[in-house]
């Protein structure tokens, strides 16, 4: 891989996605997934629908190739459904979606809205059995006396079909809303997380899970925080951590307890007094949450700043970046929008070395660790000529601005970057805007 | 100590704050995919440090104004047997006045009816509707909802009693808000 951040150029390889500007509610994307190769790369929308692409790499053999990502499958996962009991419509938007590491031919993933998971198998078809013996090449079943002579069925090449099938349905587990599901290393469980439980399930069993973590109060009217994010520890399967809107992160792990409510770790930073104001408890809710590949680290995304956490120690991050602290003046206006409200998620590369996540007017921030480095950059079609190194920007926020610069105040918070992924391997990310996905490679590949 | 000017504009921050809250409180029940537990918890915070900033102004303001009849307290709503529904009955006065956000927490009942808790305030007998005016801060609030609210079914309508009348709208919309806000699913 690349080496400093610094040393970087981001070049737009693709965009994807409609050139309107009117936004249809249903193509809005609401998740992102690369999975465990970087080869396919999966996004969840508001429409519940699911479009995998699949990355084709051209003359991977030249020191700079160039890979492009096209669709490879496309299908509907959830539907809206109506709960009757509590007169309540389930939204069929998809909010996570996470890849099980590939065990054959096929690839499986998990897909959930906010109160179903299902399994869903992708799989290649590009040979057809042809020549039955008793049927038609159109499935009708021959006149018995009309066959005279034996005939075995031959599996014949056919243009390649990409079926995607839904194998398992987890259901009915979650009172709440379902902020995240999680797969195990052990390849055979994975937990999801509603705002006050978390579940944990088998892969092969949907009618029964195991309740993990219960926060939910006796009397609701006691509530002080609800689970924002849970994952499962990259490698050790016994363990698993979960954030929460207050911005403490609890580590658990499975060996101590059946249920675990007592957590064996929890990382929480002391709030800094001189920053206290209306929206102080709003700004500190965890939005996202993302062990290292290395599984020594963990980062958490608030609505300001990316803070990486050693897992060793609880009292305070590691590091902490600034992702936009030019709006901490204006939080009563991003409460009045509902921006306050957005909830970022932030990635890690393939070696730990950089962090990326998202903010408004379509930029995104990328962060060296090990060269205390950090970019500002643009996913935009008019700002981004194809395989021209995109420039970084500078926000400013107060007094004189810049040539360059753009004031806090130009800048546009319905144009927001909630979701972003990193390859695993290559130097590669993807950002979503809206409704459009924007592809980068690193020149310096 | 604030001073008047400064309490007053702060107090005018916090009453804003209050009116964005409840609206987007009334908004948040006829979004898609129901109410959001989450979402519900960070506007009832927000409420609730809004309030509390909204009566320590107001207080801050008003004594140095001079004025003030034990009107102004908060705590009527509590007192008053007739106003029952979703006031809690067991917070004592100083709570409230409390800045410590652990010892208020919002209220929540079977039902998320916020109907019927405005209603009671509404529901006054005639001669008691028209407020008399205490002095600036205790005019009622313009997000005050004036729509007639509809009765939960089994409900019924009863006079409040004379107590609740002296309540100030604001501060009484501010309780029964966040007693609103967290329903139990």
């Amino acid at each position: 891989m690349a080496g400093a951040g610094g040393d970087m150029q981001w070049c737009l390889s693709q965009a994807k996605g409609s050139l309107d500007d009117d936004v249809t509610e249903a193509d809005i994307i609401s998740t992102l997934e690369f999975n465990h190769t970087g080869e396919l790369l999966a996004t969840g929308d508001k429409g519940g629908r699911i479009v995998i692409f699949q990355q084709e790499i051209e003359n991977k053999r030249q020191p700079q190739y160039r890979s492009e990502y096209n669709v490879y499958s496309t299908f509907q996962s959830h539907e809206p459904e109506f709960d009757y009991l509590k007169s309540l419509e389930i939204e069929e938007k998809i909010n996570k979606i996470r890849w099980i590491p590939q065990k054959n031919a096929a690839h499986f993933l998990l897909s959930t809205n906010d109160k179903t998971i299902k399994l869903w198998k992708i799989s290649e078809r590009d040979k057809r059995p042809e020549g039955y013996n008793l049927k038609e090449e159109d499935g009708r079943y021959r006149d018995p006396s009309t066959v005279t002579s034996l005939r075995v069925p031959v599996f014949r090449p056919m243009d390649l079909m990409v079926e995607a099938s839904p194998r398992k349905v987890f259901a009915n587990a979650h009172t709440y809303h379902i902020n995240s599901v999680s797969v195990n290393s052990d390849n055979e469980t994975y937990l999801s997380a509603d705002d006050l439980r978390i579940n944990l399930w088998h892969l092969e069993i949907t009618d029964r899970s195991f309740n993990i973590v219960d926060i939910k109060p006796a009397n609701m009217e006691e509530l002080t925080e609800v689970i924002t994010a849970a994952e499962f520890h990259p490698h050790q399967c016994n363990t698993f951590v979960y954030s929460s809107s207050k911005g403490t992160i609890r580590m658990c792990d499975m060996r101590a307890s059946a249920l675990c409510d007592k957590h064996s770790k929890m990382f929480e930073e002391p709030e800094d007094p001189s920053n206290r104001s209306f929206f102080s408890e709003i700004i500190s809710s965890i939005s996202d949450v993302k062990f290292s590949h290395s599984g020594r680290y963990m980062m958490t995304r608030d609505y300001l700043s990316v803070k990486i956490w050693d897992l060793n120690m609880e009292s305070k991050p590691v590091e902490t970046y600034q992702v936009h602290e030019y709006l901490r003046s204006k939080l009563c206006s991003l409460y009045e929008n509902d921006c306050i409200f957005d909830k970022f998620e932030c990635c890690w590369n393939g070696n730990d070395s950089m962090v990326m996540t998202g903010s408004y007017n379509n930029f995104f921030r990328m962060f060296d660790r090990d060269h205390r480095w950090d970019v500002t950059l643009e996913a935009s079609r008019e700002n981004s000529k194809p395989f021209q190194v995109i420039k970084p920007r500078k926000v400013c926020a107060g007094g004189k601005r810049k040539k360059d610069e753009i004031s806090v105040d130009s800048l546009d918070f319905n144009k927001k970057i909630l979701h972003t992924a990193w390859h695993p391997q290559d130097s590669i990310i993807v950002v979503a805007t809206t409704n459009n996905l924007y592809i980068f490679q690193d020149k310096m590949n | 100590m604030m001073s008047a000017t400064s309490a007053m504009e702060v107090n005018a921050e916090a009453r804003r704050i209050l009116a964005v809250s409840i609206s987007k409180l009334y908004a948040s029940r006829t979004q898609r995919g129901g109410l959001r537990l989450h979402r519900s918890l960070l506007l009832s915070l927000v409420m609730r440090s809004a309030r509390d900033i909204y009566h320590s102004s107001s207080r801050e303001s008003e004594g140095q104004s001079g004025a003030q009849p034990a009107a102004e307290e908060p705590m009527d709503t509590s007192s008053s047997p007739g106003n029952h529904a979703g006031v809690s009955q067991a917070e004592p006065q100083p709570e409230l006045i409390s800045p410590e956000p652990a010892a208020e927490e919002p209220r929540s009942p079977e039902e998320p009816c916020e109907s019927e808790t405005i209603e009671d305030k509404e529901n006054l007998s005639p001669a008691r509707q028209s407020r008399k005016r205490r002095g600036k801060a205790s005019v009622a609030p313009d997000f005050l909802p004036s729509k007639r609210a509809r009765l939960e079914p089994g409900e019924e309508r009863h006079a409040a009693p004379l107590g609740s009348c002296r309540v100030r709208a604001g501060e009484s919309l501010a309780v029964l808000s966040l007693n609103r806000v967290i329903p139990a699913f």
